[in-house]
């Protein structure tokens, strides 16, 4: 692929095969004596953590699907059987699915690498294009993907994109019935994405074969975008690339490691912790962060068939830039004017990506038309008359000229500058999942918050008490054992003491011989029984309203930070919106709601929850449960404990995940810090 | 200038603590002329068989044009470098971190905590089962046969000479004792793991129809392909008419 090889096997078991299939060559060629222009900087590195994290998708998703199961009914409790049962099958989905986002993070700044050293420009044409089919690949998959957990976003979600399609004049129906298999998403919907998901990680990895195979034809672009002209001009990929790409990946997999281990639910919505209910539709249904930008666009057009062109203009505009670009130089590095530009096209993507999570009003509509209007003229109005009228600076003369001259810490200000931005649209993502008709509920010290949080086991049985004692009367918790009570990082019962737990409750068992249901005692291995035997029942007990079952509560729930707080929690660690809301709902109950506030007939005024009428009564009183232990018979201790209780029942592992992540981030830190100095010695001749 | 070196400053190939793997299993063509990446225009194929030239390799020439000394490693082959122990911490500690990534990779397929909590043991009421008959139970998905034995079954699979039996087994270290005539054996047979059926059979015991195993009325193994005795999973008597398998 990329020219001869030199190299012979000596081992004659080798030769033999050599001779017969030249793969050692192929691979020689290609990622050994492969020539690599020798000034790459940082930016380059991507390419191998993409190929990573392609690998690593791939591999983690496989594994989960030996767990899951592809069925309406069965997939939600299927992954929260993945993580709470399978041997790490928490840290395998927390991989995956902070994994996904890593890998469009990597892209992102992959392609805008691309768009800054014009990269797609000739002869790298075909190159940039097979990108483009990649990244479209990839959004598919991560669509797809979304929806598997059936969670309330990835049922809406699947509804929102797969009716864009809708806006096909004439066969748009037709499409969209085509698509679902049914008359809405439904099951068939969700087999079918199983099965594509499966498959399309596959197909992009044969793209990223050729797309590797046509970077190899033209050879790497470079930051002074000059050729590639003598052999002074190149260091062989093994061990200079190779030694650099580990370093690059190294320090990506600490970043990585930052939310899989502290942070898992950060990039996610808490509303797919509720499972789908095609009945109700969440307040703010809004894609994933890495859709936003185009999001945005599809809003910001008052059409429907003109704003689905538009999103997808967005993107398939990119594949027409080696012709909307044609200036003769390549780098925008020494393009000062398409350099100006180009950063301001940066803040216009994640401008538009922040206005992708707002709810479309007001400001924010025109914000979203001027930006998205901005976005197309970049490339359909700047880019081709720059290319007409700017005025290069000059480049230099050849690639060890470039390395040999002096090049200031703009790469270093550039990645403050990403970060920075960076926050800000993730942060813009935080808010929009609030719902804005409820008051910020106050922050509490969690026991469990924090690098080293461990939850309190006296707090832990003292919420299991108030749980049994008050809310199980209409709350469910469905998804907790009894046998997960003896379970390490729990409430630290025995064995033999969950067993008692599970004997003084009743199960329904059966059919016996003769055909019929009975009942038994519980054993570990049942779960706790739900108050209702449906959820008809429960609306019938309780004035029309469902009392939700408890066991994810905590993770289902948050509310918007606000700026600069949720770049703060970035670096803080704060995960626990969901249990400061549940706190703050239990606590937040008034007797009379304020002058001019009617509730509607059978609700309570609560100061926390969303729209403040609950249904819910109110549940906690001062003396309603007494403690073994001695503490308080509070509402303000029963609050605490019930909510550190559900905490632990929505995540069990979460102690293992904290521990594992302090070692795997130590682990992390003593291996980049020997790739970095490894790096260094093995570049030493080569500066 | 060696241009097929695997690491950049080595000027002795393969000598002593400078070799690599790559000297090991690569040997460089030498010399062929110096082609240059990336040509212009269309390619020539991939590297035919029999026709290596050299591609242009690690070069540190930019120590002569800085006019800085050659840098030479450790001439010495005995002690190993500075250089060289980097190499091998870094790559000892990235072995380490890809063994500790693949576990969790493998271990997920070990059975996980509810597949265990289901396999937990059962309580099995005698009292329905009357003298002579059997009841089929599942235990770790595997059947179970538990048959309240006649006394004609005990006594004949008392009396069976154990010299006769192809896998030799007294009857009395099947049962429980004081507890002769119940019978507890996992109905799989040995062969090939059909599921044999009760009462069948020339020995008043079990007949599995794949391939003819034939077991007696303490489960073990008389005629026919099967190797060894229907194993006895592990149980208790709770009491006299209450057993816990597992």
């Amino acid at each position: 692929m990329s020219g001869p090889s030199d190299f012979q096997p000596t081992n004659p078991a080798l030769k033999w095969i050599e001779r017969r299939l030249p793969i050692m060559g192929l691979v020689h060629s290609s990622f050994v004596a492969y020539p690599t222009p020798r000034n790459l900087n940082y930016w380059w590195t991507f390419g191998a953590i993409l190929s990573m994290m392609l690998g690593l998708q791939i591999l983690t998703g496989v594994i989960l699907a030996m767990h899951y199961t592809p069925h309406a009914d069965l997939a939600f409790k299927s992954i929260e059987l993945i993580v709470r049962d399978v041997n790490y099958g928490w840290l395998l989905r927390n991989m995956h699915a902070c994994g996904a986002s890593m890998f469009f993070f990597a892209v992102y700044i992959h392609m805008f690498r691309g768009l800054y050293y014009g990269s797609y420009k000739e002869p790298r044409e075909i190159l940039w294009i097979l990108g483009v089919i990649i990244y479209l690949l990839m959004m598919a998959t991560g669509f797809m993907g979304y929806v598997l957990p059936w969670g309330q976003m990835s049922f809406w979600g699947a509804t929102v994109i797969t009716n864009l399609f809708s806006a096909v004049p004439y066969f748009g129906e037709s499409i969209v019935t085509l698509l679902w298999g049914g008359y809405a998403v439904g099951n068939p919907t969700l087999n079918r994405f199983f099965s594509l998901h499966y498959l399309l990680p596959f197909v992009i990895a044969g793209v990223v074969v050729l797309h590797v195979w046509a970077l190899h034809v033209a050879g790497q672009n470079n930051p002074a975008g000059v050729e590639a002209k003598t052999e002074k001009d190149t260091v062989p990929f093994t061990p200079y690339a190779t030694i650099k790409d580990a370093f690059g990946v190294s320090c990506f997999m600490l970043f990585f490691a930052w939310f899989i281990f502290y942070m898992p639910n950060y990039l996610g919505d808490a509303d797919n912790y509720i499972p789908a209910n095609p009945g109700v539709t969440p307040a703010h249904i809004v894609p994933e962060w890495y859709y936003l930008p185009f999001y945005a666009i599809l809003r910001s057009i008052p059409n429907k068939l003109a704003g689905v062109v538009g999103m997808f203009g967005a993107i398939i505009i990119l594949a027409f830039l080696p012709w909307l670009d044609n200036a003769r130089t390549r780098s925008s590095k020494y393009r000062p004017l398409a350099k100006q530009f180009f950063w301001i096209f940066v803040v216009v993507c994640l401008g538009l990506g922040y206005l992708g999570s707002q709810p479309p009003e007001g400001i924010y509509v025109i914000a979203g038309r001027i930006l998205t209007v901005l976005y197309f003229a970049y490339f359909l109005i700047l880019l081709p008359l720059l290319s007409r009228i700017e005025k290069p600076r000059p480049v230099p003369n050849s690639i060890a000229d470039d390395v040999l001259a002096k090049h200031g810490g703009k790469v270093a200000s550039a990645i403050v500058a990403l970060v920075v931005a960076g926050g800000l649209l993730v942060g813009g993502a935080q808010t929009a999942r609030a719902d804005d008709h409820g008051v910020s509920p106050p922050g509490n010290k969690w026991s469990f918050s924090g690098p080293m949080g461990k939850f309190d086991r006296g707090s832990l049985q003292r919420g299991l008490k108030v749980y049994k004692e008050v809310c199980s009367s209409c709350h469910g918790l469905s998804y907790v054992a009894f046998r997960n009570l003896a379970e390490a990082g729990g409430p630290g019962y025995s064995v033999a003491q969950a067993s008692a737990f599970a004997s003084e409750y009743k199960v329904k068992d059966g059919p016996d011989d003769k055909g019929e249901m009975f009942e038994r005692a519980g054993r570990p291995a049942d779960y706790f029984p739900s108050p209702f035997p449906n959820e008809n029942a429960a609306r019938a007990a309780n004035g029309g309203a469902y009392p939700p079952d408890l066991s994810l509560i905590t993770k289902a729930r948050s509310y918007k930070r606000g700026f600069p707080m949720f770049l703060v929690d970035f670096f803080t660690q704060y995960q626990e919106q969901g249990p400061d809301y549940v706190t703050a709902v239990l606590q937040g109950y008034e007797d009379k709601p304020p002058a001019g506030v009617t509730l509607p007939e059978g609700s309570y005024y609560n100061k926390y929850f969303p729209g403040h009428a609950i249904k819910m009564p109110k549940p906690l009183n001062d003396g309603q449960v007494t403690f073994d232990d001695g503490a308080p018979a509070t509402v303000a201790q029963y609050a605490k404990d019930v909510t550190t209780f559900l905490m632990w029942t929505a995540e069990p592992h979460m102690e293992a995940r904290k521990r594992m992540g302090l070692q795997v981030f130590v682990f992390l830190i003593l291996l980049t810090g020997l790739l970095y100095f490894t790096k260094k010695k093995v570049w030493a001749n080569a500066h | 200038m060696h241009a097929c070196e695997p690491i950049a400053g080595l000027r002795s190939y393969g000598k002593g603590a400078n070799r690599t793997i790559l000297d090991c299993l690569f040997r460089p063509v030498w010399p062929g002329k110096a082609v240059f990446l990336p040509p212009r225009g269309p390619r020539a194929p991939a590297a035919t068989f029999g026709r290596y030239s050299c591609v242009s390799g690690a070069v540190p020439l930019a120590a002569d044009e800085k006019g800085l000394g050659i840098v030479t490693t450790a001439s010495s082959a005995d002690h190993p470098t500075r250089r060289d122990f980097l190499f091998v911490a870094t790559g000892a500690v990235a072995a380490v971190g890809a063994a500790a990534t693949v576990w969790p990779l493998v271990a997920q397929m070990n059975p996980d905590a509810a597949t265990i909590a289901a396999g937990a043991p059962i309580e099995v009421d005698l009292t329905p089962i009357a003298e002579g008959q059997d009841i089929k139970v599942f235990w770790r998905g595997k059947p179970i046969y538990i048959s309240h034995r006649t006394k004609k079954q005990i006594d004949e699979a008392q009396k069976v000479p154990l010299a006769s039996l192809p896998d030799p087994q007294a009857d009395s270290a099947r049962v429980k004792p004081g507890h002769d005539q119940w019978l507890v054996v996992i109905g799989i047979c040995t062969h090939l793991g059909c599921i044999p059926i009760a009462h069948e059979g020339s020995y008043d015991g079990f007949f599995c129809p794949c391939h003819g195993s034939q077991y007696d009325s303490s489960g073990r193994i008389r005629q026919g392909p099967a190797p060894s005795n229907l194993p006895v999973p592990p149980y208790t008597f709770v009491s006299d008419t209450k057993i816990q398998i597992g």
